[in-house]
């Protein structure tokens, strides 16, 4: 709770301090026109009431009016674009995690081997390149040469329309899952516990799924949250050049256009939806390795 | 070395799959409209790019070209346009004008109906306008509606909307009275603002009448739905007068920001019309999608505003003239943009009987003008070894960057100035703009919202809050002044061209060019035109009928 | 002292051993190097438009060893500042952060009780903000700035190394030369800064050399929203982002940057995992976000 308060204090002064107005247009308002729209946004109480305000709302679940879109509310906004960005965000995640710990995991099997350097230069790839590059480089080759996908839109959040913008989201963190996997699991399966049991005669499966798999996902599982972040980040551009309705977008057209309400929405449902994530982390994290939690 | 050489190996790899595409078509011979060339497709549905979301669609609170774009399908106003731009009857289906030029009657068409079957009265009008000059309202736009009686003192909340000059003779006679004789008032009833809302559903449904689900109009469409950043569905409109006229069944208006997304989407064949083309993928376009690319005088002009309320640029005409003699304008408009640009030397593009009179140096060539230009630049104190040093702002944007990147470039090779450039987003961009602090050189671009001089020469008048350079010239006002009063004709064009002349000889602003519009439109799109308002009516278009047929 | 020395010493060692860490850390000396004199053996500079030769291809005839952008500025020229800009973000940037994080760690881990509960909370709380939401939101209100950059890249990454510096912090202060120290009366600061700083170096240069190659590319990533460096200056992000977008028509627009950029973050990784196998081998499972 504190934490959300600091939040939003934080956005809505920074919002405040900013430069330009929402009602600066290119032909400029007549001054009746502006008073009547300050007063239809409150803008004229004073900063704190307006805070006051603006909590006071919140609490009721109502975001305030948006400035950019004239007859919507940000609450409306906010529900008709997070859809968009959860399913691009879980369906990425997903993803990267399965892929990611899969090939991470047969890279380590085989520790230099062809394919482990194939897998670690896939990787540095994966992490190299921006995805504001692979996704035009996808589009090229599936949609426009192959001609057999779309190049952009939502259209529902069918199934076609969805691979190319969650696979560009999903690559660079499949490729860290990949290295981090690969990294981890190595140093297990030269622990001394790993070689106990193979001295002990267990069979290699048996010592994968009862000492190697929880250890070696610990650090894939702590690297979630930061995984998270960076997913978010990454939906900004892969909805711009997919054209896809989601929060990303939202925000980065509701800062430009000077949406205080819509911008401060964003970041505060954010803000709530990192918080919620972080402890749904720390308590798989205290689920997997118990030891953990205590040293919290 | 070895990590470059595995970097320059899947560098080169990738480039390797992009497949080459200019041959896309190649293999395939296209065939459009069947055998007669005009066969229709089955689909009637058109898909365009919108460029980004519209603010509202409620008409009178509208801004912007997106929203225009929508309203121009959902509404009708009194008075509508052919594909190429010529006015004809909308709703209206005749009008007369009085002697004096000051009041205007029009009859409303009979079968004119709302799509919830409602039909269209005077009264519809009256409320409407009211409505739209109303500063309850919230309306960006009311000042378009000033030449209407009493508009602009309901406006500023000095007298009550039901002062404004329009009234209702009949059910189906509206009376329009004009403060002044306005000869291009026509052409702003083409303009969304005075466009009829529907009392009925306005009073029911407050802002909320332009949700799909409430929305009464009156244009060729309806809406059906408008998903935020996703797109903006139009259906036909059954009850419209001119359905019979009518091809489409849908429309879809896509707000894609990103150019070179709505280039890749138009090539994938999603979209069958873009708002415009990223300019650095001009050169590529030509070469692969030539016949595909329209381009058309746009009512617009491009230029570089002075700050003439500051130092240095403050009575100094010589350092402005210096500046800009120094640039050239055909690289800007044939290589930097590179779409056909037209080199301007005046502020006002032509248009229909008016063109402006090009000062005597625009006939020189660029040597002639750039020793010319030092000459002033001497003049005005400065020098090669001395040189100015000043500031471009322009919002954030491609093109906008590209020019300023390129006048900076000649500035410094012609007169040695040193020119830092700022970009700022396009609301910091306007606030910067209209307080005259800081700026000394700005971006400027103005598109007529009518088509008449008038709409650029208004500009620069001393009182006008949009003149954002601060020029002051009692010569100028007082020949806008006299054009104002005067009727159409070639007397007021001439008192227009007179004040547009004393003010390039003071060259408070730079012309640099007049706007063009391009679109990609797929070859199956029939019906549409270029026209130099750049206004498209979905009613024209027909989609025709493609078949594929292997060549081999 | 000696501490530290004998600890880059055995770095060094193992570092040594490491043949991609070392290639690395040659190839990036190299681009460093390139970098910063390649400008002077090029006869353009870098806002000189040439207007007939506009997204020219590469050609040695010319000198144009890149290829001139679509302004027909010289490509190499451009792309060497841009790798100024880029590095320098990156290192400046990481810096910063690592100076906040450290300090913060470090006084917190070594107050230990209360104010380091409270000080990692407020820790806790700044990792719910949505940061990069924030970094958009200063560059577009306020305008772009390399200053602004740094500040902001600088203080949203610091969480992370405060974390780590608060937990080794408490590792050492456990140990007996620190409470030799205390009991022989010196000051907390001189505790801090003599003791517990110095020993942090291992964790603080692996932290560096992971954290460098992101920064770069959220610089890349707000070049690609319109947020980045002020043109005429550049970096490899926004030449990146420039080139993506005419991927097809001159693709050397793309290329060049885009291996510059990746062999930084290339050589930046393995150089970070290398130090940290040489380093902390223990600890090679975390810290890396």
């Amino acid at each position: 709770m504190p934490t959300l308060l600091i939040l939003i204090c934080l956005a809505f002064f920074l919002v405040k301090a900013a430069p330009g107005g929402p009602f600066d247009f290119e032909r400029s308002l007549p001054e009746e026109v502006e008073a009547n729209l300050r007063a239809a946004y409150n803008l004229d109480d004073p900063v704190y009431l307006q805070l006051a305000k603006y909590i006071g709302n919140l609490l009721q679940g109502d975001f305030g009016p948006s400035f950019q879109y004239r007859d919507y509310t940000v609450t409306e906004l906010i529900s008709t674009g997070f859809p968009v960005s959860l399913r691009l965000g879980v369906a990425a995640i997903l993803l990267a995690l399965f892929f990611g710990s899969l090939i991470g995991s047969v890279a380590a099997l085989n520790q230099n081997s062809k394919l482990d350097y194939g897998v670690m230069f896939f990787g540095m790839i994966g992490i190299s390149i921006p995805n504001f590059v692979m996704a035009p480089l996808l589009v090229l080759f599936f949609s426009i040469g192959l001609k057999a996908l779309p190049a952009g839109g939502y259209n529902g959040g069918d199934f076609y329309h969805m691979i190319l913008p969650v696979v560009s989201l999903a690559l660079p963190q499949m490729a860290y899952i990949a290295r981090l996997t690969r990294g981890s699991m190595i140093e297990v399966l030269s622990s001394n516990f790993v070689r106990t049991a193979k001295a002990q005669g267990l069979s290699t499966r048996t010592i994968l799924l009862s000492h190697v798999l929880k250890p070696t996902f610990l650090p894939v599982v702590s690297y979630l949250g930061p995984a998270t972040a960076a997913i978010i980040t990454g939906s900004v551009v892969v909805e711009q050049i997919f054209g896809l309705p989601g929060l990303g977008r939202y925000f980065v057209q509701g800062a430009l256009n000077r949406d205080y309400t819509l911008v401060m929405g964003v970041v505060v449902f954010y803000g709530c939806l990192i918080i919620v994530f972080n402890l749904v982390v720390d308590t798989l994290y205290g689920f997997i390795d118990p030891k953990i939690k205590q040293n919290r | 070395m070895n990590n470059r050489i595995i970097a320059l190996i899947f560098g080169l790899a990738l480039f390797g799959c992009s497949p080459s595409t200019d041959n896309e078509t190649a293999l395939k011979e296209i065939v459009i409209g069947g055998t007669s060339g005009t066969e229709l497709a089955e689909d009637q549905v058109f898909r365009k790019n919108n460029g980004s979301d519209p603010g509202t669609l409620d008409p009178h609170r509208a801004e912007g070209v997106p929203a225009s774009n929508v309203l121009r399908d959902l509404y009708e106003g009194l008075v509508s346009e052919e594909a190429n731009g010529n006015y004809i009857p909308g709703v209206a289906e005749s009008w007369t004008i009085s002697d004096d030029g000051k009041t205007y009657r029009f009859k409303i068409r009979e079968n004119a109906l709302w799509s919830n079957g409602d039909r269209i009265v005077a009264e519809d009008f009256v409320f409407s306008l009211r409505r739209s000059v109303d500063p309850k309202t919230l309306s960006n736009y009311s000042s378009m509606l000033y030449p209407i009686k009493n508009a602009r003192d309901v406006v500023l909340g000095k007298l009550s909307p039901e002062a404004l000059g329009v009234s209702a003779e009949s059910e189906k006679i509206l009376l329009i009275e004009l403060q002044e004789p306005t000869p291009y008032f026509i052409s702003l009833l083409t303009h969304s603002t005075t466009y009829p809302v529907h009392p009925a559903s306005v009073k029911k449904h407050g802002s909320a009448f332009t949700r799909p689900e409430n929305m009464v109009s009156n244009g060729a469409f309806t809406l059906s739905n408008w998903r935020i950043q996703d797109y903006i569905l139009l259906t036909r409109n059954k009850e419209y007068w001119d359905d019979a006229n009518t091809t489409l069944s849908q429309v879809y208006y896509y707000p894609l920001d990103n150019p070179d997304a709505s280039l890749r989407r138009y090539r994938a064949n999603e979209l069958d019309f873009t708002d415009t083309t990223p300019s650095e993928q001009l050169p590529w376009i030509k070469r692969n999608l030539k016949e595909e690319l329209k381009i058309t005088p746009y009512f617009g002009s491009y230029y570089y505003g002075f700050n003439n309320t500051k130092p240095p640029f403050k009575n100094n005409p010589d350092l402005r003239m210096a500046l800009s003699l120094a640039v050239n304008r055909s690289i800007i408009t044939d290589i930097v943009l590179g779409a056909g640009q037209i080199p301007a030397f005046t502020f006002v593009p032509p248009v229909k009987e008016y063109q402006g009179k090009e000062p005597a140096w625009a006939k020189l060539t660029q040597e002639e003008r750039e020793r010319l230009a030092m000459d002033f630049y001497l003049q005005a104190g400065y020098s090669m070894s001395d040189p100015l040093s000043i500031e471009i702002i322009y919002n954030t944007s491609e093109n906008h960057k590209r020019v300023a990147l390129a006048v900076a470039s000649m500035w410094k090779k012609t007169l040695g100035v040193e020119t830092k450039l700022r970009n700022q987003e396009w609301k910091v961009f306007l606030e910067t703009r209209r307080l005259q602090e800081e700026t000394e050189i700005f971006r400027g671009g103005w598109i007529g919202d009518y088509d008449d001089p008038y709409t650029f020469s208004e500009l620069l008048h001393s009182e006008n809050e949009m003149n954002h350079s601060g020029y002051k010239s009692t010569k100028y006002d007082a020949l806008l002044k006299s054009a104002s009063l005067k009727p159409a004709g070639k007397d007021r064009l001439n008192d227009l061209l007179k004040a547009e002349q004393i003010m390039l000889s003071d060259m408070p602003v730079i012309p640099l060019y007049f706007y063009v519009s391009q679109h990609l439109i797929k070859p199956w799109v029939s019906g549409l035109e270029g026209n130099v308002m750049d206004h498209h009516y979905s009613k024209y278009v027909k989609i025709l009928k493609t078949e594929t047929t292997s060549s081999e | 002292m000696r501490k530290t020395n004998s600890l880059l010493n055995d770095a060094w060692v193992a570092l040594s051993k490491n043949k991609a860490a070392l290639i690395s850390a040659t190839t990036m000396a190299a681009m460093v190097f390139m970098v910063l004199f390649g400008p002077i053996f090029s006869p353009y500079t870098i806002d000189e438009t040439d207007w007939y030769k506009i997204s020219a291809a590469p050609s040695l005839l010319d000198g144009h060893i890149f290829g001139t952008d679509d302004l027909g500025r010289d490509l190499f020229v451009r792309t060497m500042f841009g790798g100024r800009i880029s590095l320098m973000v990156g290192l400046v940037a990481t810096l910063v952060s690592v100076m906040i994080g450290v300090t913060y760690g470090a006084v917190a881990g070594f107050m230990g009780g209360r104010i380091d509960a409270l000080m990692m909370r407020f820790v806790d709380v700044l990792y719910a903000m949505p940061f990069l939401f924030f970094v958009i939101l200063l560059m577009v209100f306020f305008g772009r700035s390399i200053f602004l950059i740094f500040v902001a890249i600088g203080a949203v990454n610091w969480l992370d190394i405060a974390r780590i510096v608060r937990g080794q912090t408490l590792n050492i202060k456990g140990k007996e030369y620190v409470d030799a120290a205390k009991t022989g009366g010196v000051s907390t600061i001189k505790i801090i800064m003599k003791h517990i700083v110095p020993n942090l170096l291992g964790v603080v240069v692996v932290y560096v050399a992971l954290t460098v190659p992101q920064v770069i590319l959220v610089e890349s990533f707000l070049s690609f929203l319109g947020l980045g460096v002020q043109e005429p200056m550049t970096s490899w992000g926004a030449l990146v982002n420039q080139g993506a977008r005419q991927m097809e028509s001159s693709p050397w627009m793309l290329l060049f940057p885009a291996i510059f950029l990746a062999t930084t973050l290339f050589c930046f990784n393995f150089i970070g995992d290398g130090l940290r196998d040489a380093l902390d081998p223990k600890d090679r499972t975390r810290g890396n976000d």
